[in-house]
C-alpha cells in the first residue's frame, strides 16, 4: 500500500471506531452556541428521558447482533409487556412488573428456540414474534388503552432521584478513565522483553480515584435531580457492559458471534449462549415497555414500541458494532443511540421538520455502514 | 503438428495461475468417445480446476482446448453446456421442488401447439428415458422426496439426455449405497456405449478400475500419468497420486518427528473407539491409541479420516459405536462431553472451524478454557494472563502481543494458537487433522516437534495429514481407511512407506461379500 493508501485506511478506521463520539462532540459544540435553551437541565433531561427507551432495546440489539443476529420483534414484546403491567397492577407494583420481565424473557426464550435449536435464520423467527406479538398484545389487551391509575408506577415514569452530583461526576470520571485505561491503548507501555503490557496510568487513576473519594467525603454536597428512567437507563448500559467485558457469557457469546462453527468445536455451549442471548434482549424489550408505558400514563398496547426495532438496530450499527457479528461495542451503542436523539432535537429546535431529520439520520446510517465494509470488500 | 486425434474434448498444455497459487500448468488431457476416463489425484493436485477449466468455469491462462477437432474457448459454462459438455457436481444441482420429469427436461420443455408446457409428453418422454436406464420411479413426484442416489441418477440421465458428447461426473458415488453405484455404473456403461466421453472422478480404486479405460493422474497442479489404467498397477496408481517413487520410499526421514516411542503395552489405552458407525461415511472404525503414542490415521482422500477424528470428538452424531477415555465412557455426538472427558481436536480448515480472527491472541487461547479460568462466571484477568502467558512462551507463539488479533498473524502461528487452546484445557487425548497444512517450512517443523514433545509428556495422539513422509515418520502405528472402514493396522517396524502404500493400494473386498458381515 502507499503512504496516502495507509493514511486514508488509518482514517477511516479512527473514523469507523470514534466517528459516533466525534459526531457526539461536535453537535453538542454546534448546539452549545447556536441553539437557545441548550445546556439547560431541563432540556438534558428532556432529552435523555426520551432517548432512555430505545437505548434500553438497543442494548439487547447489540448483544443479539454480535451473535450474527437480530431481533426484530423488541418492539412487540414491549407492547405485550405495556399490556400485561395493567391486568395485574392490583396486586402491587412489583408482581406487575415481574410478570412483565417474565412475559419478557418467554419472549425472548421463544426467539431462542427458535434461532439455536429449530435452526431458523433469526430475521425470520424473530419476525414471527414482531407480527404475532403485537396481536398477542392486543388480546391481552382486549384491544384498548388502559389508563394507569397506579402512583407508584407514575412515579417511576415522572420522578427524579436526587443524586449528590460530585459523587456522580467522580464516579462517571472513574468508569471512563478506568474504560481508557483498560480497554484502548492510552496509557499502555509495552515490555519489549516479555512483550506483556503494563499501564502506569492505571495506579495514577487510582490515585486520583482515592482522592475523589476523600473530596466527597468531605463535601456536604450539591445535589441534582436525575429522572428515574436516566438512572435505570444508565445502570443498564453499565451492567451490559460488564456482562459483554467481564463475564464468560459475554466473551462466549462474542466468540459465537465470531465464528460458530470454531466455537462449537472448542466445546462452547452454543445453544445455551443463543438462548441466553435473546431472553436477555426480550427482558431488556420488556423493561422498556414498562418504562413507556409509565411515561406515558397509559398501557397503548397497539402503538407502544413501533418501529423501535429499527430505531434500535439504528443505535447499534451507528455505534459500531459490526452486523456480521463477533463484536459488541456497548458504550458504542449508547453513543449511537445518543446521536440519533441529538440530531432529531438539533433540527427540531431549528424549527426544522422532523422529515428533515429522517433523511440526516439516513446519511449517518449510510456513513456508519460504509465505514464498516471490510477493506476487501471494498473493491479499491 | 496439427494432431487430428479423434479425441472428443482434449486440454493441450493448459495452465491456470491464482495470485500465489499455480493451480496448472502444462496439463494434457484427452477425452475420447466411447471411453471412461479417470481423473484421479489428491487435496489440490488440480481437478476441480481441471474441470472448470474444461467446462469454461475458468478461462484457462495458458494452453488450448480443442472440442471436436475444432479449436474452443467456452466464455461461460452455459456454452459449454450449449456445445454438449454435461457436468453433475458432487452435490446434486437440480431443482428440489420440482418434478423429475420437469428436472430431465429443465431448459428444453416440451411445448404443445398453443405455445405452452406439454406435460404429458413431458412425463412420457422422462418415463421413456428413465426406463431406457433402468431406473424405476415415478417421474411426477418432486426430486427432493427421493433420496440423494435416484437424485444422483436423475442428474446423471439428465445430463446423458441432453445430446451430450462429453459427460463429466465429479464424485458421482460420494452418497450412494452399493446397489446404487451398481446401477449407476450401467448408467455410465450405457453412455459409454452411445459414444458419449465419459471423465470421471473418484477416490475409490476399486470404482475407477471397474469402470474406467484410461487415467489421468495430477498431482500439485501438473500432469504425472496419462494412460489405459489395465496397465497401470494399483500401487503404481497410489504412489503416483501421492508423489513417492516406489523405489525410493525407503529412505530416510524428512520430518522433525523423532523415531519409535515405546508406548507401555501394559496400561489401559487413553483412548478407544470401538465400531463408529455413521450413515455414509464410517462403517465399525476401531482405533485404540496408548498414553504417549501417536496414531496415524492412513487412507487417500474421502477415506473417512476426519470423519473418524470428528465422530471421536463427538463434532459427527453416529449411528454406533462408542468412545472410551481412560476406561470411562464417553457420551457420544456432544463436542462439549468429549471436551469434559479429556479429547480435544484441532479442526482440519484452521480459517472456517479454528480461529476467531478478529479477536485477540488471549480471546482466543482462553475460549475453550474460559469456565475453568472463571469464578461465579466472572472473567478472572489474571488467571488468564498466567496461562496464555504460559502457553505462548511454551509453543514460541510470535505475536506483538496477546492482545494482537489473531488473524494478523502467521499461518503457522494461528496453528499454534490453536494448539494451545486445545492444550490449556489439560486433555488427555489431542486429535489433529491436517496441524501443518499451509503453514510454511520452518513453523511445519516446530509444530511436528511439538506434536513430538507432547506425546512424550503422555498424551495420547492421533494424527491425521495427507503428507505421507509426515504419517509415517510422526506416527507410532498407523490405522488405514478406505471407504470409511478400517482396512488394517500397521505397529512397529511395518510402519514405513512400502507397508502403507501397499495398504492404500490393496484390493478392497467386496462390500457385499458375507463373511466381512458377519463379524458386525
Amino acid at each position: 500500500m502507499t503512504d496516502v493508501a495507509v493514511r486514508r485506511d488509518t482514517a477511516r478506521r479512527w473514523l469507523r471506531d470514534n466517528g459516533v463520539y466525534a459526531a457526539i462532540v461536535l453537535l453538542i459544540g454546534y448546539n452549545l452556541i447556536f441553539t437557545d435553551n441548550f445546556a439547560t437541565v431541563a432540556n438534558l433531561n428532556t432529552q435523555l428521558v426520551q432517548v432512555a427507551p430505545v437505548l434500553i432495546v438497543a442494548l439487547g440489539m447489540a448483544l443479539v447482533i454480535g451473535t450474527e443476529g437480530v431481533d426484530l420483534s423488541v418492539g412487540s414484546v414491549m407492547a405485550i409487556a405495556a399490556a400485561i403491567l395493567p391486568l395485574y397492577l392490583g396486586y402491587g407494583l412489583a408482581p406487575a412488573i415481574g410478570l412483565a420481565l417474565v412475559a419478557g424473557a418467554l419472549c425472548g426464550l421463544l426467539n431462542g428456540t427458535l434461532v439455536a435449536v429449530v435452526g431458523i435464520q433469526p430475521i425470520v423467527a424473530t419476525l414471527a414474534l414482531l407480527v404475532g406479538g403485537r396481536g398477542l398484545a392486543l388480546v391481552f389487551a382486549d384491544g384498548q388503552l388502559k389508563n394507569i391509575n397506579n402512583a407508584e408506577l407514575l412515579d417511576l415514569g415522572t420522578g427524579k432521584a436526587s443524586v449528590p452530583l460530585i459523587p456522580l461526576v467522580a464516579a462517571v470520571l472513574a468508569v471512563v478513565a478506568w474504560a481508557l485505561v483498560r480497554h484502548t491503548t492510552v496509557g499502555r507501555t509495552q515490555v519489549a522483553t516479555t512483550g506483556r503490557t503494563v499501564r502506569p496510568v492505571l495506579l495514577i487513576v487510582c490515585g486520583i480515584g482515592l482522592l475523589l473519594l476523600a473530596v466527597i467525603a468531605l463535601s456536604t454536597g450539591t445535589r441534582i435531580n436525575v429522572p428515574f428512567i436516566v438512572l435505570i437507563a444508565a445502570v443498564l448500559a453499565v451492567l451490559v457492559w460488564f456482562l459483554v467485558r467481564q463475564t464468560t457469557f459475554g466473551r462466549q457469546l462474542v466468540s459465537v458471534g465470531g465464528n460458530r462453527a470454531a466455537s462449537a468445536l472448542a466445546g462452547l455451549p452454543v445453544r445455551r449462549v443463543l438462548m441466553t442471548t435473546y431472553v436477555i434482549s426480550g427482558m431488556l424489550a420488556a423493561i422498556a415497555g414498562i418504562i413507556a408505558t409509565a411515561r406515558l400514563t397509559a398501557s397503548d398496547p397497539s402503538r407502544i414500541g413501533e418501529l423501535f426495532e429499527l430505531s434500535a438496530i439504528t443505535a447499534v450499527v451507528v455505534g459500531g458494532t459490526p452486523l456480521s457479528g463477533g463484536r459488541v461495542r456497548v458504550l458504542g451503542t449508547v453513543a449511537g443511540a445518543l446521536l440519533m436523539q441529538l440530531i432529531a432535537a438539533t433540527l427540531i429546535k431549528h424549527n426544522l421538520p422532523p422529515s428533515t431529520a429522517q433523511i440526516v439520520q439516513a446519511a449517518i446510517i449510510v456513513a456508519a455502514v460504509y465505514l464498516q465494509r471490510s477493506r476487501s470488500g471494498g473493491g479499491q | 503438428m496439427d494432431d487430428a486425434t479423434d479425441a472428443v474434448l482434449a486440454a493441450r498444455s493448459v495452465g491456470k495461475r491464482f495470485p500465489g497459487v499455480i493451480a496448472l500448468s502444462d496439463v494434457d488431457i484427452e477425452l475420447h468417445g466411447g471411453e471412461v476416463h479417470a481423473l484421479v489425484g489428491e487435496n489440490g493436485a488440480g481437478k476441480s480446476t481441471l474441470i472448470k477449466v474444461l467446462t469454461g468455469v475458468y478461462a484457462p491462462d495458458d494452453g488450448t482446448l480443442t472440442y471436436l477437432n475444432m479449436p474452443a474457448s467456452f466464455s461461460r459454462p452455459l456454452d459449454a453446456q450449449a456445445a454438449g459438455i454435461s457436468t453433475v457436481y458432487q452435490e446434486v444441482n437440480l431443482v428440489p421442488l420440482q418434478s423429475v420429469a420437469s428436472n430431465l427436461f429443465l431448459g428444453r420443455e416440451p411445448r404443445n401447439r398453443l405455445g405452452l408446457l406439454d406435460f404429458r409428453a413431458m412425463n412420457r418422454e422422462a418415463r421413456k428415458i428413465l426406463d431406457a436406464y433402468g431406473i424405476p420411479v415415478d417421474v411426477t413426484r418432486p426430486l427432493r422426496t427421493l433420496g440423494m442416489g435416484v437424485q444422483q441418477m436423475v442428474a446423471v440421465a439428465r445430463a446423458a439426455a441432453t445430446d451430450a458428447k462429453v459427460v463429466i461426473l465429479d464424485e458421482p458415488t460420494s452418497s450412494l449405497e452399493p446397489r446404487e453405484v451398481d446401477t449407476l455404473f450401467s448408467i455410465i456403461a450405457k453412455l459409454r456405449d452411445d459414444g458419449v466421453a465419459v471423465l470421471y472422478v473418484s477416490h475409490r480404486l476399486d470404482e475407477l478400475y471397474r469402470i474406467c479405460d484410461a487415467v489421468t493422474v495430477l498431482r500439485d497442479g501438473k500432469l504425472v500419468h496419462t494412460g489405459p489404467i489395465a496397465d497401470l498397477p494399483r500401487l503404481q496408481l497410489v504412489a503416483m497420486m501421492l508423489g513417492r517413487d516406489l523405489d525410493e520410499v525407503q529412505r530416510e526421514g524428512t520430518t522433525k518427528f523423532e523415531g519409535e516411542r515405546t508406548a507401555d503395552e501394559e496400561t489401559a489405552p487413553a483412548l478407544a473407539a470401538r465400531g463408529l458407525t455413521a450413515k455414509h461415511r464410517l462403517d465399525n472404525v476401531d482405533v485404540t491409541v496408548q498414553p504417549g503414542e501417536i496414531v496415524g490415521l492412513g487412507g487417500l482422500l474421502g477415506a473417512g479420516r476426519s470423519e473418524t477424528a470428528m465422530a471421536i470428538a463427538g463434532a459427527l452424531p453416529l449411528d454406533a459405536g462408542r468412545v472410551t477415555v481412560n476406561g470411562r465412557r464417553v457420551r457420544s455426538g456432544s463436542v462439549a462431553a468429549a471436551m469434559r472427558a479429556g479429547i480435544v481436536m484441532l479442526p482440519e480448515d484452521r480459517k472456517a472451524d479454528g480461529i476467531l480472527p478478529e479477536l485477540s491472541v488471549r480471546e482466543n487461547i482462553a475460549l475453550a478454557a474460559l469456565p475453568r479460568m472463571s469464578a461465579l462466571g466472572l472473567v478472572s484477568r489474571r488467571r488468564q494472563n498466567a496461562v496464555v502467558d504460559t502457553f505462548m512462551r511454551r509453543l514460541r507463539i510470535k505475536a506483538s502481543s496477546p492482545d494482537q488479533k489473531v488473524g494478523e498473524l502467521s499461518g503457522g502461528n494461528q496453528q499454534k494458537v490453536l494448539l494451545a487452546r486445545l492444550l490449556c484445557t489439560e486433555p488427555k487425548v489431542l486429535l489433529l487433522d491436517e496441524p501443518t497444512r499451509g503453514i510454511d517450512v520452518g513453523a511445519k517443523a516446530e509444530v511436528q516437534s511439538l506434536v513430538d514433545e507432547l506425546a512424550k509428556d503422555g498424551l495420547a495422539v492421533v494424527l491425521i495429514s495427507s503428507e505421507f513422509e509426515e504419517v509415517v515418520e510422526g506416527s507410532d502405528s498407523i490405522v488405514v481407511l478406505r471407504e470409511g472402514r478400517v482396512v488394517t493396522e500397521l505397529h512397529g517396524s511395518d510402519v514405513n512407506e512400502a507397508a502403507l502404500l501397499a495398504a492404500l493400494a490393496e484390493d478392497a473386498k467386496d462390500p457385499q461379500d458375507p463373511k466381512d458381515s458377519a463379524d458386525d
